[in-house]
């Protein structure tokens, strides 16, 4: 019963959404039917839809991940669009300066570049945290706005590819990791999902190994769940405060192996679509687990990709319909109580109220 | 150097302050109420889309403006309902709605002007350079008057501080909330609408780049109180004007480059230490960011 | 046909509306709360007169200030009336209650502590207008009803820089500036030396001559007889008697608090006292806020031995417990502790542990539970990482070890419901504690740090506890308790030390030693 709880309220968050949107849609005169054909069937085709589903939901797992890590731990880390960012410099960063090396040496390299700098990135917050008690979301909110200017100013002055466009120029060849296409016939190599996309399944069950079956992971949980406990029971909250946001920072910045290892193979200046913002919904919608993360992460994958299409064949919806849902669904998720309260009013659920 | 100081970057430095001043004042009477306001962007957003495609369509730039005001306030009540009626996390709706807000003024814009996020130009005669700017700089007053000389001040601060005693003193804690909130969201709305029709001539895609998110710094560097805060928007809009007018290429007396980004850089970095305590103490509400739930 | 005595309904209204004094100040009907799993009120009638200092007395937990906080609108009751004035009332919100001429002084104070005084007592009731907040005529009323009731206190001071005595006084002038007729005073001596009591005391009997009715909250027994006109006492949620002040006595009260004869005589032989094992020296404990919490403390507690240290709460028990658990930060620490002749001033809360210190907190919510965590959980906390329970590397948790050591506790310890992977939450208050003292006890530790056994806990696990205790005194283990109860400490105890305002006043032998003679000690105002 608390299985099926855990799955119905974000079940029905997203379906309340789509009514919300679908309204939204009529008021503007076009016909959500049509509009939500074009926007989740434009992801079922192969191989191009789910080639760029695939792709597009890689770094909402990377990032989704990051949140939860953080959120077991107590903390609200809306840092991992910095982190990422950061993280992506970083690579491009090591990929540019050694790019002569063999791919045996540059590959580990860059990426120990991305999680490495994502972590410094995520730990700053939480030294901040740890030893001044500052507020981790106010910081990691600076923070992003800083690692954006800092980036920036890196490309334009140091990494610039000469041309109009803000992006460093090419990261060396040995640096480059596969496209699926590679090894799944009748994809075609074009398409950029890669490799990124199997190790984020990958930290999914690192995560879910680390956090809920480690002796670290359950001083992690612990003090999210009550620090004066684990304090108690001899678990140093400042340390703990530190990890998480470290790893939570780390994940956040493997976002910088999928964009510059896997797809460009360079630092594009602002790349990232909200990627880190993004992250807080589709953990929240996965119910802070990494299973729910990767579905939450392909819906919102999905989403993305239909949104191309709607823009395209659609007459007055634009793709900004994918915002517009996406936001409505953290805040019902968010605001759970909002239906747990109309449910029980109904007396449906009281069974499964604990 | 001197050039740095001249007339014309004085009142680009009045210009630019004045949406940073109208949302931070609206953070503050949110976050003096206990509720954290990171949603400033987003109502800022609502505002500035709201009073050009009013304007645009009414021909009124005081209609418009209004409409910004409730267009920001109409988007408060949304986080107002779910934070302190449904208890959800005020951060995580703060950003909810944010997402939703780069979204929701580029598809209206999409559906309604037929155009990729943007409202149709406006004539000149239909915008407000001045208007917000006198609010604005009026409201300093004001707000310091509200928060610290009426009953009203009196509760939202105790609301924000201890929502438990206010509650046992006969405060209704909810009807406080929701009357910080929805002011900050009239006030970010205008200061919203002050870039549309104000600063500029029509809405583009996401125009508020961030200015959200340094108004809420400067509430923070000003510790929370009226006329610090103004002091701290006075310093971010002198920053960004700073950056704007120099074109990248601030030079230093040594004949070394300032790059631009690094200018941009100030009020986050400056806030960092602020909320480390470097610069004298600074003590957030005591209740801010805590839904206020009893047993009943 | 329906004749209608207009004279005597006129009559009635009369008394009714024109002569309250001859009716009820309040009245509970058939009251009745339920939080969550636990009923709290069960067909509650109370009645309170008039002009009269009203006690209501019960263990804690036993649902005083669960009515009470119903009667102020704080709760809300799931069934049942509020009479004031003889009139049923809707009183949904405090707001409502203070309309009425009720007012409370909750236990924890409802201050905002950055306000200022003045500030603090017209929230919610601003002189002036809308507009306008006139805080000069507030100060003005201020000084007037501090005179009045001699209440001495400065308007304009900050709340956070008061002392506890002086908030008490600023809450009790919040009430009379909101012309409460009627007081409720929620455990308002808990925070109090006896001194200041007996100011309080004639505070309160003042506020009687003025025709002010009074309503307080206590367990303690002999402020009871000291200052009540009446007494209500609960057990359980339930109203077990009303009785005049003048016809009972400290014994029948007790009798009826606790349900049966009180025998507080815990059944244990005589100590076997051995070898010191631990020993604290100068041990002091500086708050960051600068104030000494602890002054220079020094003792020893041997093997074989319950050492107990009784005391008005907040003396500094808290900050010894913590201090020797490791939960004080080295920064604020001064002194020496030894275990077995080591000093272990500065080792953390896990080393601690880990050389055989184990610890019963006294709030067991907020420090000794993972309310959301499974009990299987619960039961490895402060010892998750020990070789015995993980495996692979010392890396990963090992989940048969784990259980089976969850289920040695839940079996040994009689923790109902015996679920194992029911969250903490959903067990009772006894159960909970239960499932603590099995996971400090299985540590088989030298040093036990117990306070706050048996708060809120039900009298058959009341008892169970205390045997537990004595066993593992018996086994040798130097046990230090602290606990508020003194009935619970003197009978546990084999030596018995008294604090006051951080320092020790006081070393007797609970066997001769009498309450008074204790309870003097904790007053600060004889030198042992």
């Amino acid at each position: 019963m608390i299985f099926l709880r855990q799955l119905l309220f974000p079940l029905i968050a997203v379906i309340a959404a789509f009514i919300v949107g679908g309204i939204l849609i009529l008021i503007i005169g076009d016909n959500p039917i049509e509009a939500y054909r074009l926007l989740l069937g434009s992801a079922l085709s192969w191989p191009d839809g789910i080639g760029y589903t695939l792709f597009y939901a890689t770094p909402l797992i990377f990032t989704g991940l990051a949140v939860l890590v953080a959120f077991r731990c107590g903390l609200l880390n809306i840092g991992a669009e910095g982190q990422l960012y950061v993280a992506a410099f970083a690579t491009a960063w090591v990929g540019i300066s050694f790019a002569n090396m063999t791919a045996w040496i540059l590959l580990p390299l860059c990426f120990l570049a991305a999680i490495l700098a994502g972590g410094v990135w995520g730990a700053i917050p939480g030294i901040l945290k740890a030893r001044f008690g500052s507020h981790e979301v106010i910081n990691t909110i600076m923070l992003n706005f800083v690692a954006v200017a800092l980036c920036s100013y890196f490309t334009q002055y140091h990494y610039k590819n000469p041309g109009p466009i803000m992006e460093t120029t090419a990261i060396g060849g040995g640096a480059h990791i596969a496209r699926l296409g590679r090894f799944v016939p009748g994809l075609p190599e074009r398409i950029p999902v890669n490799v990124a996309f199997l190790l984020a399944l990958l930290c999914c069950l690192l995560v879910y190994l680390f956090l809920w079956r480690t002796k670290w992971g359950y001083e992690l949980r612990a003090t999210g769940t009550n620090p004066t406990a684990a304090a108690y029971g001899g678990i140093s909250i400042r340390k703990q405060i530190i990890i998480a946001m470290t790893i939570s920072g780390s994940l956040a910045g493997m976002v910088g192996i999928n964009e510059v290892l896997g797809y460009r193979y360079r630092y594009y200046d602002g790349f990232s679509d909200n990627y880190g913002f993004t992250g807080i919904a589709v953990a929240l919608l996965g119910r802070n687990h990494p299973v729910g993360v990767v579905v939450a992460a392909l819906l919102f994958a999905v989403l993305q990709r239909g949104g191309i299409h709607v823009d395209g064949f659609s007459e007055y919806v634009t793709k900004d319909i994918v915002q517009v849902l996406q936001g409505t669904i953290i805040l019902f998720v968010a605001a759970e109580a909002f239906f747990s309260g109309s449910f029980n009013r109904f007396g449906l659920l009281k069974r499964a109220k604990v | 150097m001197s050039e740095l100081f001249s007339v014309a970057l004085f009142w680009s430095t009045i210009r630019l302050s004045t949406p940073l001043i109208l949302a931070a004042l609206g953070g503050m009477f949110s976050e003096r109420a206990g509720v954290i306001n990171i949603a400033l962007e987003g109502m800022m957003l609502a505002g500035a889309f709201t009073a050009a495609a009013v304007t645009h369509a009414v021909g009124n730039p005081f209609v418009g403006l209004a409409a910004g005001m409730a267009a920001g306030a109409l988007i408060a009540a949304i986080h107002a309902v779910a934070c302190i009626s449904y208890k959800a996390d005020q951060v995580v709706t703060g950003t909810a709605i944010n997402i939703l807000m780069i979204g929701m003024p580029a598809f209206l814009s999409g559906a309604f002007f037929l155009s990729s996020g943007s409202t149709p130009q406006l004539p000149k005669e239909d915008l407000i350079p001045w208007t917000p700017i006198v609010i604005a700089f009026a409201l300093v007053p004001i707000a310091w008057y509200v928060l610290y000389k009426t009953p009203f001040g009196l509760r939202l601060r105790s609301v924000g501080e201890n929502p438990e005693a206010a509650d046992a003193a006969g405060v209704s804690v909810a009807r406080m909330k929701y009357a910080g909130v929805l002011l900050s969201g009239a006030l970010a709305g205008i200061g919203g609408a002050y870039l549309s029709i104000g600063q500029s001539s029509l809405f583009t895609r996401n125009m508020t780049s961030g200015r959200g998110f340094i108004a809420l710094a400067a509430l923070i560097f000003g510790k929370w109180r009226p006329v610090q805060t103004l002091l701290a928007c006075l310093l971010f809009g002198f920053t960004e004007a700073v950056s704007i007018q120099m074109q990248g290429v601030v030079k230093l007396p040594s004949g070394e480059d300032i790059p631009v980004q690094f200018i941009q850089m100030v009020p986050y970095l400056l806030t960092i230490i602020v909320l480390a305590g470097f610069i004298g103490s600074s003590r957030p509400p005591q209740a801010l960011g805590i839904p206020y739930q009893k047993e009943r | 046909m329906l004749q209608v005595d207009w004279k005597y309904v006129r009559a009635s209204r009369s008394l009714r509306t024109g002569c309250p004094r001859s009716q009820q100040m309040l009245e509970l009907r058939n009251i009745t709360k339920r939080f969550a799993n636990v009923l709290a009120n069960d067909n509650v009638n109370i009645v309170v007169k008039p002009g009269t200092i009203h006690a209501i007395v019960g263990e804690n937990g036993a649902g005083k200030s669960t009515a009470m906080r119903i009667a102020y609108g704080f709760y809300k009751a799931d069934s049942g009336e509020i009479l004031i004035d003889g009139q049923v009332r809707n009183i949904s919100t405090p707001h409502d209650a203070i309309a009425l001429g009720v007012g409370m002084v909750h236990q924890h104070f409802m201050l905002v502590e950055t306000m200022t005084v003045a500030e603090n007592i017209v929230l919610g009731a601003e002189p002036g207008n809308a507009v306008a907040l006139d805080l000069g005529k507030a100060s003005a009323e201020i000084q007037k009803l501090s005179a009045e009731f001699k209440l001495a206190v400065n308007p304009n001071a900050v709340v956070e820089h008061l002392s506890v005595g002086q908030q008490q006084r600023v809450e009790l002038l919040k009430a009379l500036y909101r012309h409460a007729r009627l007081l409720i005073l929620d455990e308002p001596t808990a925070v109090l030396t006896p001194q200041e009591v007996e100011e309080f005391f004639a505070i309160l009997r003042r506020m009687r001559e003025q025709g002010k009715t009074v309503v307080i909250i206590t367990h303690k027994l002999s402020e009871v007889l000291a200052i009540s006109d009446e007494v209500t006492v609960m057990r359980d949620g339930k109203v077990v008697g009303q009785v005049q002040t003048k016809e009972t006595n400290a014994a029948e009260l007790a009798r009826l608090m606790v349900g049966r004869e009180v025998l507080l005589r815990v059944e244990k032989p005589d100590a076997d006292i051995g070898v010191t094992q631990l020993s604290v020296k100068h041990l002091s404990v500086t708050h960051a806020d600068g104030t000494k919490r602890l002054d220079n403390v020094s003792f020893e507690v041997h093997k074989g031995e319950i050492l107990g240290i009784a005391g008005v709460e907040g003396n500094g028990q808290t900050e010894l417990i913590e201090a020797l658990a490791g939960l004080v930060p080295a920064s604020q620490l001064s002194g020496e502790v030894r275990l077995e002749g080591r000093d272990v001033t500065r080792l953390d809360a896990r080393a601690r542990r880990e050389i055989g210190i184990a610890h019963i907190p006294e709030d067991r919510h907020r420090r000794g539970l993972l309310l959301d965590f499974s009990l299987t959980e619960n039961s490895i906390l402060g010892v998750h990482y020990r070789d015995a329970l993980v495996s692979y590397a010392g890396v990963f948790l090992n989940d048969k070890a784990i259980r089976k050591r969850a289920d040695q506790i839940i079996a040994g310890f009689d923790v109902r419901p015996a679920n194992q992977d029911l969250p903490a939450r959903a067990l009772s208050g006894g159960n909970q504690q239960k499932l603590i003292i099995g996971r400090e006890f299985d540590l088989q530790p030298k040093l036990l740090l117990v306070s706050q056994p048996t708060r809120g806990v039900d009298i058959g696990a009341i008892e169970f506890i205390h045997r537990k205790l004595v066993a593992l005194r018996d086994d040798g283990c130097a046990v230090l308790l602290i606990s508020a109860e003194l009935e619970e400490v003197t009978a546990l105890s084999d030596r018995l030390l008294i604090i006051h305002e951080g320092r020790i006043v006081g070393d007797v032998d609970p066997k001769v030693a009498t309450i008074e003679e204790i309870g003097l000690l904790m007053t600060g105002s004889s030198k042992h």
